[in-house]
């Protein structure tokens, strides 16, 4: 019965089918390419919200999305370059080694590759956002407001990103609350409606009373509205779709930046960069703090929120130690950039290990 | 570890939960095949039925409008399928892959506008009985409607197929559509009827994601249970009460795991993605070493298409 084999070669069909190019009606075209579809209401919706307001500052943009990570990203890359793009955003950690490859080949155009680290060439620049200061606030919210002490996490792929962001969670909620513990479970997806939603229900029948996640849909929210528990909208405001259970959401804003990019390059001022803004510089934002939380919470909350813009707080402010018990960061010491990159082990009093 | 009972009649409501839209889709298909027809096309019927119930349920605010608007939308996709395969006759299973391509990709044109907007609440019967019982409570009661039909349904299915008349010429079709045709019966309507229920149930499959299960649209939202589906027909060797143990194994697989996890027991995630297609082929390679068997239970012209003049 080959049939059933035949769904990766669907699935990789599927995919070249759906490779559609759209241009859209300055002199300066910026092109965005994207992992997912635009209508995944998380990741890739996100970065076409940000492609919009550099269409709303009066440049022309053309994107195209569900591109996988693969020789099919150069291919794609190429043809954009080749195409009168003078400036091309890669929006998916994945198209690290393509953007850097094709970089090479047109030096007139300016690349900007997400969640990256390499630079390669100088017409490439890298940006990301300091989500992990969102989650200082969403720890700081779970921890007050759990009567249960056990709170649910459900987290997608074991990569640095998704462990800071667990760990700055965790040592924010237990700095209000010593006596949480955080339950994580991996879902192996950025979305899956239906699998984040039975991720959720798991940990809620485990007496978790407030949910985190870090996977894309609306799944979780939805699934805590209807169990009476709390949760976190992740990557925009899902207010709507839980109103009960949302207390807040961590908005990805690439907008600004990309205005300013593209702006950059109009004004030949476009520099090689490394940017990576958090919640001080707007590319994270945290949405309207929801009427249940009591008054002084909200007032905390709001203090940290301008503390982590101004620097005064960092989310990994030592004494941090790792789950053996070692000393990771001083007391006094704040982690640096470095190691929050590469960071791939839980911090104390987070359960469990990290899946390989 | 002591475990709280009710606990356990949560886990198993919550598998429950999540083998539905796998009985639907499977129970329907399992009409489709027994016909003779091989219909791989589930994913993209599911996907449609997703969609236009989503959609219809935020036009027009009613949930019955949208539950068999989803299923007529799964109907009319697979009419696509059966004047192909059954008046043009087209290969069978080259047709149904391009059918889940069209699914996904006209899904995604249709659901461009419906993106991020919430769904609405469906509503719920015996609500009030489930903390009534221990156990039981939480596993019979406070679903929605969808929920038990999808149980009843592979009763009703092998009642169907055992002991009416029509549920008999569908299997005589399925195993010698010459023969049948021979007997005066019209195999090609037969087969279309069967066709259109598969897509009717796929459809519903659908509809119960968008609006029951995860209300709301996303891209790819089915996230390849429909080929799930179509392996549980294989897995449960065509008898349709096999199938709701089996909706109810590969449904379970993913909670039980997040449990696990949760509890802080490991296993391989990715194993147990791989595990229901493994355990078709196990079960495959069982039936197959059994001829008897096999031939009692698969459709023997299954795939084939039939021409009327031979």
């Amino acid at each position: 019965m080959h049939k059933f084999f035949i769904r990766s070669f669907v699935s990789s069909l599927v995919l070249l089918f759906t490779f559609n190019v759209a241009a859209i009606a300055k002199d300066v075209k910026a092109a965005f390419v994207y992992i997912g579809p635009t209508g995944d209401h998380g990741w890739t919706y996100q970065h076409d919200v940000g492609r919009k307001a550099v269409e709303a500052a009066g440049f022309k943009t053309t994107y195209v999305e569900g591109v996988p990570e693969s020789a099919d990203a150069e291919r794609v890359l190429r043809q954009l370059a080749n195409s009168g793009h003078d400036v091309i955003f890669t929006t998916s950690f994945g198209y690290m080694n393509p953007t850097n490859k094709v970089a090479k080949e047109f030096p007139n155009v300016k690349f900007e590759h997400a969640t990256g680290y390499k630079r390669e060439h100088p017409n490439v620049s890298t940006y990301a956002a300091r989500f992990y200061e969102g989650r200082t606030i969403l720890g700081t919210i779970a921890g007050t407001m759990t009567k249960s002490n056990v709170i649910g996490y459900v987290a997608s792929f074991p990569i640095p990103e998704v462990i800071r962001g667990i760990n700055s969670f965790t040592l924010a909620a237990q700095k209000v609350n010593p006596n949480i513990k955080t339950k994580i479970v991996w879902a192996f997806t950025w979305y899956d409606p239906g699998k984040e939603a039975e991720a959720a229900k798991a940990l809620i029948d485990q007496g978790a009373d407030v949910i985190a996640q870090h996977t894309d849909s609306t799944a979780i929210v939805q699934i805590a509205e209807k169990a009476g528990v709390y949760a976190f909208g992740q990557a925009s405001d899902m207010d709507k779709f839980a109103p009960k259970a949302v207390l807040t959401s961590v908005e990805n804003n690439w907008g600004p930046y990309y205005v300013d990019r593209v702006k950059a390059v109009a004004n030949g001022t476009w520099n090689q960069k490394d940017t990576w803004h958090g919640i001080g510089d707007g590319m994270v934002v945290i949405s309207d703090l929801d009427s249940q939380m009591p008054a002084d919470l909200r007032s905390k909350v709001k203090k940290l929120q301008a503390d982590l813009a101004s620097g005064k707080v960092h989310s990994f402010t030592g004494p941090i130690y790792d789950q053996k018990g070692n000393l990771i960061v001083a007391e006094g010491k704040t982690a640096d950039d470095g190691m929050l990159a590469g960071m791939m082990t839980y911090v104390k009093g987070v359960e469990g290990d990290i899946p390989k | 570890m002591i475990i709280d009972i009710n606990f356990v009649g949560l886990i198993i409501a919550s598998i429950m939960a999540s083998a539905v839209p796998l009985i639907l889709a499977s129970c329907g298909e399992l009409i489709t095949e027994r016909s003779g027809v091989l219909n791989l096309g589930v994913e993209g019927m599911m996907i449609i039925g997703a969609i236009s119930g989503f959609a219809l349920m935020t036009v027009t605010g009613s949930l019955i409008i949208a539950v068999f608007g989803a299923m007529l939308a799964g109907v009319l996709i697979s009419t696509i399928f059966a004047f192909l395969t059954q008046t043009l006759i087209t290969n069978h299973v080259a047709t149904g892959l391009a059918l889940t391509i069209f699914g996904i990709g006209i899904s995604a044109m249709i659901g461009k506008n419906f993106v991020g907007i919430p769904g609405k609440e469906f509503p719920v019967l015996f609500e009030g009985l489930k903390d009534t019982i221990p156990l039981l409570g939480p596993i019979l009661f406070g679903h929605s409607i969808v929920f038990y039909f999808a149980f009843a349904l592979p009763f009703i299915t092998s009642y169907f197929l055992k002991k009416t008349k029509i549920g008999l010429i569908v299997r005589a079709v399925g195993d010698s559509p010459e023969s049948a045709s021979n007997q005066g019966i019209n195999v090609r309507l037969i087969r279309y009827a069967c066709i259109l229920y598969g897509g009717a149930m796929s459809g519903l499959a659908g509809a119960y994601l968008s609006m029951i299960y995860t209300p709301q649209w996303i891209e790819n939202m089915t996230g390849g249970r429909g080929w799930i589906a179509l392996a549980l027909v294989v897995f449960s060797t065509w008898n349709p009460i096999k199938i709701l143990i089996g909706a109810m194994i590969f449904g379970g697989l993913t909670i039980i795991q997040f449990h696990m996890q949760a509890i802080g027991v490991r296993i391989p995630v990715q194993f147990l993605t791989a595990l229901p297609y493994i355990v078709t082929i196990i079960v495959l390679v069982v039936i197959s070493r059994d001829s008897r068997k096999i031939r009692l239970s698969t459709p023997s012209s299954l795939g084939k298409s039939f021409h009327k003049d031979n």
